[in-house]
């Protein structure tokens, strides 16, 4: 029983610990994002690697979600004689969740990794020390760009995968009903108001910054050589993703909150 | 008390990686253009030493002075104008692996100088002929040798013509001819005055750099002195030490 304790107590301290470093490097980067200097060039490379450059895998899985959503909703809908609803169901849960939510998690897989790895890697090869000893920020110049990086890249990558959802399940309409281009997105748009958009598109920001700061954090915290930047990519992926269907969570509350005539 | 004439002085400097002490109340001080070797078998403290000059490390106690200003209270812009009156030779380097051989060198004068682009290539190419890598602007790190990186690593660590220059082992995992070769570019960089601290393993390259030696044991000053004084000591330990060719 004794042992039990000990052993809980332990973990307890060691995951409240952790939780505590992860607020106090969090904290730091929301101050340090509004100091100057505010490293434009880096900025600009992460904003190239982590924004454009997921620009091909968010817009295919777009594209594929679409058809597949389609596929769904046409089998759904078809049974109470519905179909003409399908361009816009389609676009209201792309929109409003699907989208949102899955742009978020292939950028904690895709670039969660990437930074965890990196960092990680720069960490045990005293690459980080030799960023200060060159008398640069290394917490400002590799961890606020790459947040900032994500905070900005996400909502515009939601929109390139809420496009490619919307066209995947036009041509999966088109292929079977051949409906036009034109009579298939005014139907999309008939039922989609300002609120299903611009909340589930920028509360992606908060993804980023949940993205961008889990994996920055692990990244600086990584020990023990490339078992310990494996670990750290790993874990950036899997926390990064839980954190983000947790916040998802707390968001969507609050924006039903916030704008309650938003047809639910 | 600020002292006065002095490159690098510790003032009774302790620190502890949790309950593991690895530095127990050391003080030392290096001279203007002195060469300073500190001795020790690996886990003593030797790196915790330099990366405590640099401010990459704080100390549980006790005071840090680079050229008379106490480092330990610094922070931020203040320590960062300090630490660019400094280089840091890191042991594998360190080379940054997303930026080419000629660009790591390049690096601290894009961030703390308002040259040219033209005029940074050509004293990051010059810096690199130093080190007798000038072929070598636009490979990427992990193309070069392990003498070669290190090479890369002190042209970078003077890149902005520091008046200190820390080293950390700069001959381990090299061939003598290569370790050889990088002592003579620390023994002209202290002709041309520029302050040394080196970390090494390696008693042949110590008697060839240092005015002054220093052997750290378990985290504390075992002895210090000239390589003269320290052959003379009657110290077991230190007598080992300095009659090993490896060091230990």
């Amino acid at each position: 029983m004794y042992q039990w304790l000990q052993t809980t107590g332990e973990g307890a301290i060691t995951i409240l610990a952790w939780v505590g470093r992860y607020a106090i490097f969090c904290g730091r980067a929301l101050r340090d994002l509004m100091r100057p200097p505010y490293e434009g060039g880096e900025l600009a490379r992460q904003m190239y690697e982590i924004g454009w450059r997921s620009v091909p895998l968010i817009a295919s899985s777009g594209f594929a979600i679409g058809v597949v959503l389609s596929m769904h909703t046409r089998a759904s809908l078809e049974r109470f004689g519905a179909e003409a609803m399908i361009p816009a169901g389609l676009a209201i849960a792309l929109i409003r969740e699907t989208g949102p939510l899955t742009a978020g998690l292939l950028m904690s897989g895709r670039v969660g990794a990437g930074i965890g790895a990196e960092l990680g890697a720069m960490q045990v090869t005293e690459q980080i020390d030799a960023l200060e000893a060159s008398a640069v920020d290394s917490f400002k110049f590799l961890a606020v760009t790459r947040i900032l990086a994500c905070v900005l890249s996400l909502p515009l990558l939601t929109v390139v995968m809420d496009f490619a959802g919307m066209l995947g399940g036009f041509l999966a309409e088109h292929a079977i009903t051949n409906m036009s281009f034109a009579l298939y997105f005014t139907r999309a748009f008939s039922l989609v108001e300002f609120q299903d958009f611009i909340p589930a598109t920028l509360k992606t920001a908060v993804f980023g910054f949940i993205i961008g700061s889990v994996a920055s954090f692990l990244g600086f915290e990584t020990r023990g050589g490339t078992e310990g930047v494996g670990q750290a990519s790993t874990r950036s992926v899997v926390l990064a993703s839980l954190f983000l269907i947790a916040g998802n969570v707390v968001l969507v509350r609050l924006i039903f909150f916030l704008f309650p005539v938003a047809p639910s | 008390m600020r002292p006065n004439g002095s490159a690098i002085r510790l003032e009774h400097v302790s620190k502890a990686f949790g309950a593991l002490p690895v530095l127990r109340d050391v003080s030392f001080e290096v001279k203007p253009g002195q060469a300073f070797c500190i001795l020790g078998r690996s886990g003593t403290g030797k790196s915790v030493t330099l990366k405590h000059i640099m401010g990459l490390l704080q100390p549980d106690a006790g005071r840090i002075f680079v050229e008379n200003e106490e480092i330990t209270r610094l922070t931020g812009a203040a320590l960062g104008r300090v630490r660019q009156r400094m280089g840091f030779l890191f042991q594998n380097a360190a080379l940054f692996d997303s930026i080419t051989v000629g660009e790591n060198v390049a690096f601290p004068m894009r961030r703390h100088t308002r040259l040219s682009d033209e005029e940074i290539h050509g004293r990051a190419t010059r810096k690199l002929a130093d080190v007798g890598l000038e072929r070598d602007f636009e490979k990427m790190p992990a193309d070069l040798s392990g003498g070669m990186r290190k090479r890369a690593g002190l042209a970078r660590a003077m890149a902005l013509d520091p008046s200190i220059l820390l080293v950390d082992e700069p001959s381990a995992g090299l061939d003598p001819i290569t370790s050889s070769e990088i002592d003579d570019l620390l023994l002209t960089r202290k002709r041309q005055g520029t302050t040394l601290v080196v970390v090494t393993h390696n008693i042949p390259s110590a008697r060839t750099l240092a005015d002054e030696l220093m052997l750290l044991h378990e985290g504390r000053i075992a002895a210090q002195g000239t390589v003269a004084e320290l052959e003379g000591s009657s110290h077991d330990l230190v007598r080992a030490f300095m009659r090993s060719e490896s060091g230990g």
